[in-house]
């Protein structure tokens, strides 16, 4: 009786709101999914044309990353509003402020991984007599891989945790939840839909860290000296929007 | 663009600055949360971390807890602790979060800056005979410092963007402006509190790296250093 009773009392956490809701959860974790995807798909496809700018002509270098650097200093409730004129409340307005967020880092970490190519590499391609194409896919792109994807994942955890902030136009996925339970003070549903908010970052980082060591075996025979802790706190050293 | 028009026109009108929710206290109070929330999150973040740094240990505390901050979602904390019976302490739900969202940022930059200052030179100047005191004032200090500003500007930048959400869980700020705008449907409004928040992010970056480049206990030796060159 008790736990029926959990949505009159209003606790925090409450079974029976996982039963009876379970399809509005679905429905916003897809949601929520699906933005996150999108914008960092297109977040990836926009930034690597940039990063080979930037490497090509050193001259677009320090305007790219200081457009994209001064983009994710505005706050994200501020980014989505100024896009409201152009999108409407739309859900591509969410994932185009999310794309804008997600080039910094993203710019960042692929330049750093085509310029961390050794020479050696890239002369004895040439040697071979590879064109720029095939020395850019085959030999660059793949040594450029792990700081490329150690890039997706900060970019995808910080846009699951900002997709919320769509909610402010009711496409927040899951953010949509919580910010209709600050209204009706529905504490079960506040809780429920911001844990799974967590475990959805959760979940992609695993997973992307799964493909990052799927996809370059090389990585993990040279794990020397330099303290794991350490290194990947050199790659987080950028903060992320709010 | 309708839109981009009404904005000026909204900020233009000088009834909009005035009173209880008008820009200027709106301001006054987006400024008084961050003020606070950085000074406090830095008093707690910036002698742990250089304390660790220091001695060497919790690489694996800063890079986790920046890995969290990363993954919460601010909104949702916000909202949480509003719910909780902190909720009815006013400002306590908005002033928490923004520590919280603070000290990843710090915690993180002062601890590699210590890391990341030269073996060879901290091995030489316990050659010379310094204690760990003077190692840690003279030589370490020093050279985290711009590692360690960076950590506070990204700190304070996020914490200005945060506030910003706290208007979304009913609190102040200048996001209020923003929200009201929604609720209104009044979108000159809202793009208008939106410029004036973005222009407050990048003012308030900018006065942080000033004021980073004033305060460098370095700034006189690189200075002269360049005019050696």
């Amino acid at each position: 009786m008790a736990q029926q009773n959990c949505l009159v009392t209003n606790d925090w956490i409450c079974g029976e709101y996982l039963r009876t809701r379970s399809q509005e959860l679905i429905d916003a974790t897809l949601q929520h999914v699906g933005i996150t995807l999108a914008s960092v798909a297109i977040g990836l496809a926009i930034s690597l044309p940039l990063a080979l700018l930037a490497r090509r002509w050193r001259f677009l270098a320090g305007p790219i990353l200081g457009v994209t650097t001064v983009l994710y200093t505005v706050p994200s409730l501020a980014m989505f509003s100024l896009l409201l004129p152009f999108f409407g409340l739309s859900v591509s307005l969410v994932v185009t402020g999310l794309v804008l967020y997600s080039l910094t880092v993203l710019v960042r970490n692929i330049l750093a991984g085509l310029q961390a190519v050794p020479d050696e590499a890239r002369d004895a391609a040439k040697g071979m007599g590879y064109g720029p194409l095939r020395l850019l896919w085959e030999v660059e792109l793949p040594l450029a891989l792990p700081a490329l994807l150690a890039g997706v994942r900060i970019t995808t955890v910080s846009t699951v945790a900002l997709t919320t902030v769509g909610a402010i136009v009711d496409y927040g996925g899951l953010g949509t939840l919580i910010l209709d339970g600050l209204d009706t003070t529905f504490k079960a549903q506040v809780l429920t839909a911001s844990v799974l908010c967590v475990l959805l970052a959760i979940v992609a980082d695993v997973l992307l860290l799964g493909l990052q060591r799927w996809l370059t075996p090389w990585t993990r025979v040279h794990r020397i000296r330099t303290s794991r802790a350490d290194r990947e706190a050199a790659v987080a050293k950028v903060a992320e929007p709010a | 663009m309708n839109e981009i028009t009404g904005a000026y026109d909204w900020l233009t009108t000088g009834a909009n600055w005035q009173g209880e929710k008008g820009v200027w206290h709106r301001l006054a109070e987006h400024l008084y949360f961050s003020g606070v929330t950085l000074a406090v999150a830095c008093v707690i973040a910036l002698p742990l971390a250089l304390y660790l740094g220091h001695i060497g240990k919790g690489g694996a505390l800063a890079v986790n807890i920046s890995n969290i901050g990363r993954a919460v979602p601010t909104l949702a904390l916000l909202i949480l602790l509003t719910l909780t019976p902190l909720g009815e302490h006013g400002d306590a739900p908005t002033l928490i979060a923004l520590v919280l969202f603070a000290v990843p940022p710090l915690l993180t930059n002062a601890y590699l800056g210590m890391r990341e200052v030269d073996r060879a030179v901290v091995e030489a100047a316990r050659g010379m005979g310094m204690s760990g005191g003077q190692l840690f004032a003279r030589v370490e200090l020093p050279l985290a410092y711009p590692l360690i500003m960076t950590g506070v500007r990204s700190a304070g930048v996020q914490v200005v963007a945060t506030a910003t959400l706290a208007a979304m869980a009913g609190e102040g700020g200048l996001g209020r402006i923003i929200t009201a705008g929604f609720n209104l449907q009044n979108t000159p409004q809202v793009v208008a509190g939106a410029l004036l928040v973005a222009l407050l992010a990048l003012l308030v970056e900018g006065v942080l790296v000033l004021v980073g480049r004033l305060f460098d206990p370095r700034r006189g030796t690189r200075a002269s250093g360049e005019a050696a060159r």
